[in-house]
């Protein structure tokens, strides 16, 4: 987006725009001078931070002393310039140019996905002619359908090029083209009669008309029949803000129009389209309780009495360390704290952790050790940099928003991008100064900070401590002390180094930082600390267990060995996830989980009950950046209980009384007792990303293989992505993996 | 060579300096070319400074033969030399203007003319690279060209070190895909490069960010081919060829209703009712005269009144046409102006990139009016209509083409208003005496 400054640079320039003196730093366009002193000028085809088209004529404005008309999307601000937005001869050129577009219009508004929030409407609505003189046919071409997501209707389409320049320009895809000439032009797509692309549905959103609509959303609604909610998206770790559509209960589209939150206008196929999951026929919607070997249909009264009742036998019978808790990469914080705190202070037992998919711990603890634990980089830091290293991972499949904050610091800022990988990403072969391929990620990390690194890690070094303030990014194959290591040496380049290690899912590093884990407590203090557990013991009551319990290696080996005799799991689907046969799953005197879906561990449980969604609850999540951001309520669905309803009721069951009524309790309490979350409230509130600063010990790493990521692509997401319609139609949802684009 | 008498008549009205060698045997041979004069130009402008070259130019009075018109030397001197991005001479072969057929005799029987005035552009700006942007249609002159060139390479007249000077300058040809939207400067660089042939944002002009954001002399073939003699005859002697302001010769494309319809090199500032009666031999069947189109199809018609005139830019320009591409069209008396109309409007219609919006819809627009009135069907507004329309178009699109779908069309209008009255009255076109059921 080109800088538009409230405040005069020492050069800048002022002019007179419809009798308002206005000041604009150089180079400033004359559209967005205008838009600084409260003067709206219509545009189509001007679309901040994309390139000048001066197509579609809407932004025409009077110049004093030049003769014809002039675009004041193209026009920079010149000493002096006198300019007229609202004369006559400016309305009239407006209203021309909406004549023209409304030649071969339809005008079929009273149908169209886009009326109510057309921008064409609202332009004729505001400057157009209520009549036209076009008494000619229409020129008309069938809708075609570019993909299962996507769809065009070409006499609807104004050619602003929108949808062509954010494929190419912001989403490095490039799948549009414009085909044939004159008023037979029509956007297509580069590769054939079919979208070859992301599926992101950037064009979709960016689409001033209803040229482009989606095929989850099209004809289903109009836009004043919903309600909105601004809240998190709940697929990947990047936590982009989502304004859910709500019809009779049900999603019925996702978009973040109002470009607010870190992500802008940005969502990836998941984000706009793979909610879908949430309107599942395939949800768990009662709870089952395990009688004679198989699942039945049971109230929430007898599936939660039952648990505890096995709970309270193994307990008895085997000890606290017999039971054991695995936790969510997407619940709220709020749930994940309550949840550590059920298994540390009700159920007696450190017995808890989940599948980590960052190593969060040792990224804290080393910038803890090394003074430096503001140095966690932000999104929008990310796309500020001057310089970006990249180790492991694949972030345009994995974290499309990463991957796009990259791609726009080396876009918009020309910042340098580094990167380690032992694939060819994407962003290695399009976006790279340096592209460094090598077997392990780990061993290459080795020789890249060690005395004498070899071929393209040596220029990648060489140039690497040229540059200042360079972010790092980093994949779960850089884990334990290759962070220590990373940390240290990065911090010694010159300038802000700043670090994002990429945990897979919207709450992976709220997972971590709200203590997860079986040797910290939230906010990474280890379990044998006396102070840390105190801060807690004191609101709690009770004591903290202070040896560390087992991790979920050691978890799944004791259910195995019998010595793990009740398992309670969170959102999370372990068998799949770590391979827990169904033998050993059976082993459990009590395999408790609470879920969206009959996963395969839901299908081995005593008790399962029915989870509700991100959509359908409030609290907070912590994206990889380590920014919170609150979840809201958007919707209901019927049978289900969120996270935080089915932990307060088993503490109940369990005979604590915990103080809570709302989520929000649970957030005051973690901003008064978690180190690094004293985070502002109100910028929560109102939708605000709010950066934490956690601190710990650095402690070692308990084993390599606890941290791993699921290597999803664009179009899955762990164990949900399986019941989402919109993340398996996509033709390209079902090729390999790969450079497809 | 076996064509040329089709259309180059020749006349003694001639002043010969472009074409002087068009009928000489083989000139398109380089041995030939050498033997008259060939290369010397550039011989001479490489012992100059390209400051002098550009002054030479500038003197000359030389305008734009491609039909805006613009200083030639002026527009090479806003190449910023301190650049220190490479800079490029595109030569625009793109010759689409109905009407204009005087850029093919300069490829098809003299290209070595055309190449040593692109060379000696080059020389001026800076340049290492030349490209020759040729029309689809032009296939075949690419063919000479490009032998041109190859001859030229081997004799050291183009390449490394050229002439012993120190200055290299290679030449590439590239041809278009038939769109007349590519003849306009910046359509021409995308196309170029080889994206679809719209017409770029302006500001920055090509001299300052054209081919490969590079800078770029974007100059038409007629242009570069009047270079050589320039610097070889000085620019004063080729200022007082013309009118002020006006230097040299023209190639006029003489069409339409005329008896010896054909291309000639005529003194800027030739009359043009000489050139319809004495050069082109006046109109056949002795039919008289209604119309006639300056320079090519985006200009202004003039009326048979109007035809006092001197043709150069100036003196064109003062009775609101255009000089244009040289492309002059008369029209006969038993001539529909409607029908005309439509047809300038098709070719537009169809020739449109569509880009923006006015010129994308308003060419359409038009097209399905005439095309609707012409067959009978017209409404009292619709000449109105026509009128507003062309005039929403006028000065409000990204690139000329609006304006010389526009401007045809409100010339037509104003001026032959009755004819549009008599096919209202009618319910049919007068010229065809029938109606034309309506579709």
């Amino acid at each position: 987006m080109p800088e538009t400054m409230t405040t005069a640079a020492p050069s800048a320039v002022t002019l007179t725009i419809d009798g308002k003196t206005v000041t604009a730093p150089p180079g400033t366009l004359l559209i967005e001078a205008a838009k600084q002193a409260g003067i709206e000028v219509p545009s189509f085809c001007y679309y901040p931070g994309m390139a000048l088209q001066g197509a579609c004529r809407m932004c025409l404005v009077s110049i004093e002393k030049m003769g014809k008309l002039q675009t004041a999307c193209t026009t920079t601000v010149a000493p002096g310039m006198v300019v007229h937005t609202e004369n006559d001869e400016v309305r009239n050129a407006r209203k021309a140019m909406l004549e023209f577009l409304l030649t071969n219009h339809p005008l079929d508004c009273p149908v169209c996905d886009k009326g109510g929030e057309c921008e064409l409407q609202d332009a004729v609505f505001r400057y157009g002619a209520a009549e036209t003189r076009f008494m000619e046919s229409k020129l008309h071409h069938e809708e075609k359908q570019f993909s299962k997501l996507i769809y065009y209707d070409w006499p609807r389409c104004i050619l602003c090029y929108r949808c062509v320049r954010v494929c190419d320009e912001i989403m490095d895809v490039n799948a549009y083209g414009v085909a044939f000439r004159a008023a037979h032009s029509e956007i297509i797509p580069n590769r054939g009669e079919k979208l070859e692309c992301e599926e992101c549905g950037m064009c979709v959103d960016i689409c001033p008309v209803g040229a482009l609509t989606s095929g989850t959303y099209r004809y289903k609604t109009r836009p004043w029949e919903m309600n909105y909610t601004g809240t998190v998206c709940n697929h990947c770790g990047d936590g982009c803000k989502t304004t859910l559509s709500i019809r009779n209960n049900e999603i019925i589209r996702a978009n973040n129009r109002d470009h607010s939150g870190i992500n802008g206008e940005f969502l990836c196929v998941k984000g706009r389209f793979g909610w879908d999951f949430v309107n599942s026929q395939e949800r768990l919607l009662e709870p089952r309780v395990r009688r004679n070997g198989s699942q039945a249909p049971a109230s929430w009264d007898d599936a939660l009495g039952l648990a505890v009742e096995r709970l309270k036998a193994v307990i008895k019978e085997h000890g606290r360390d017999a039971v054991a808790v695995i936790g969510s990469n997407r619940t709220s914080n709020e749930e994940n704290y309550l949840l550590q705190r059920l298994a540390r202070s009700v159920l007696g037992t450190n017995n808890i952790d989940h599948h980590r998919t960052a190593d969060y711990a040792s990224l804290v603890g080393a910038l803890t050790a090394a003074g430096a634990k503001d140095r966690h980089a932000t999104m929008a830091e990310i796309a500020s940099a001057n310089s970006i290293l990249l180790i492991g991972n694949d972030p345009t499949q994995q974290h499309p928003l990463v991957a796009l904050q990259i791609r726009e610091a080396v876009r918009q800022h020309g910042a340098h991008l580094y990167v380690i990988n032992r694939n060819r990403i994407k962003l290695a072969e399009r976006q790279a100064a340096v592209f460094a391929e090598v077997k392990n990620e780990t061993e290459a990390l080795a020789s890249l900070i060690g005395d004498s690194p070899s071929g393209e890690l040596a220029a990648l070094r060489e140039k690497l401590q040229a540059e200042s303030d360079t972010v790092v990014i980093f994949g779960s194959e850089i884990q334990g002390r290759d962070v220590q290591r990373l940390v240290r040496w990065a911090l010694a380049l010159p300038g802000r180094t700043r670090f994002v290690a990429l945990g897979d899912y919207a709450n992976s590093r709220g997972a971590a930082d709200m203590g997860l884990l079986p040797n910290t407590l939230p906010g990474y203090s280890p379990v044998s600390d006396v102070a840390a557990s105190a801060r807690f013991e004191s609101v709690w009551g009770g004591s903290i267990p202070s040896k560390p319990g087992r991790n979920i290696r050691e978890i799944i080996v004791d259910i195995d060995s019998g010595a793990i005799k009740a398992l309670l799991v969170f959102g999370s689907n372990p068998a799949k996830t770590f391979g827990v046969s169904k033998e050993t799953l059976a082993k459990l005197s009590l395999l408790f989980v609470a879920d969206l879906f009959p996963t395969e561990t839901a299908a081995m449980a005593d008790v399962v009950v029915p989870a509700a969604s991100f959509a359908e609850k409030s609290g907070t999540v912590t994206n990889l950046c380590g920014e919170v951001q609150a979840l809201r309520k958007t919707m209901r669905k019927a049978g289900t209980r969120s996270d935080f309803e089915i932990l307060l009721a088993l503490a109940r069951l369990l005979g604590a009384a915990w103080p809570y009524r709302t989520p929000d309790d649970v957030l005051r309490e973690i901003v008064e007792r978690v180190p690094g979350y004293s985070i502002a409230l109100p910028h929560l509130l109102v939708g605000g990303a709010v950066p934490t600063r956690p601190e710990g010990a650095p402690l070692a790493l308990e084993r390599a293989d606890l941290v791993f990521s699921s290597g999803d692509s664009l179009f899955t997401s762990g164990s949900v992505s399986r019941f989402s319609w919109a993340l398996n139609a996509p033709e390209e949802a079902r090729r390999p993996r790969g450079h497809i684009f | 060579m076996s064509d040329y008498e089709s259309y180059l008549k020749g006349s003694p009205l001639e002043v010969q300096v472009i074409s002087r060698r068009f009928r000489i045997p083989n000139i398109t041979s380089i041995d030939v070319f050498l033997a008259h004069d060939g290369y010397k130009a550039l011989a001479k402008a490489l012992k100059m400074k390209p400051e002098e070259v550009i002054n030479e130019v500038k003197n000359s009075g030389l305008r734009g033969r491609g039909g805006a018109g613009f200083n030639t030397g002026m527009k090479w001197s806003f190449v910023p030399r301190q650049s220190p991005k490479p800079k490029y001479v595109a030569c625009n072969a793109d010759e689409s203007e109905p009407g204009t057929c005087k850029d093919r005799p300069l490829m098809e029987y003299d290209p070595h003319q055309l190449l040593e005035g692109i060379a000696i552009a080059g020389y001026a700006i800076g340049s290492h690279q030349g490209y020759i942007y040729i029309r689809g249609e032009y296939r075949y002159l690419m063919d000479i060209l490009d032998r041109a060139i190859a001859e030229a390479y081997a004799r050291g007249y183009l390449g490394k070190n050229i002439l012993g000077s120190g200055f290299d300058f290679d030449i590439a040809t590239h041809t278009g895909a038939g769109a007349y939207e590519c003849g306009e400067e910046t359509a021409l660089l995308n196309s170029l490069e080889g994206f679809r042939g719209n017409p770029r944002v302006k500001p920055p002009f090509p001299a300052v960010v054209g081919v490969y954001g590079c800078p770029t002399v974007v100059n038409n073939v007629e242009t570069l081919s009047n270079v050589p003699a320039i610097i070889l005859n000085g620019a004063d002697w080729y200022a007082k060829l013309g009118t002020p302001k006006n230097g040299g010769t023209r190639l006029f494309c003489l069409s339409g209703h005329i008896n010896r319809p054909g291309v000639y090199e005529l003194p800027m500032g030739f009359p043009l009712r000489r050139m319809i009666e004495e050069v082109g031999g006046g109109i056949p069947g002795g039919k008289k005269l209604k119309a006639v189109i300056p320079g090519g199809s985006s200009c202004p018609v003039l009326t048979a009144d109007e035809i006092d005139v001197a043709m150069d830019f100036d003196s064109v320009a003062k009775i609101g046409s255009m000089l244009g591409s040289g492309g002059v069209v008369m029209i006969d008396e038993d001539t529909c102006m409607v029908k005309m109309a439509l047809r300038i409007m098709k070719f537009y219609a169809h020739e449109s990139c569509g880009w923006c919006i006015p010129c994308r819809e308003g060419t359409s627009w038009l097209e399905a009016l005439l095309e609707r009135f012409h067959s009978g069907a017209g409404l009292a507004t619709d000449a109105d209509t026509a009128l507003d329309v062309s005039y929403n178009m006028l000065g409000k699109t990204l690139c000329p083409l609006g304006d010389a779908a526009a401007l045809p069309t409100i010339s037509i209008v104003k001026k032959f208003r009755g004819e549009f009255e008599e096919h209202l009255k009618l319910g049919a076109c007068p010229y065809e005496r029938k109606a034309v059921a309506v579709a």
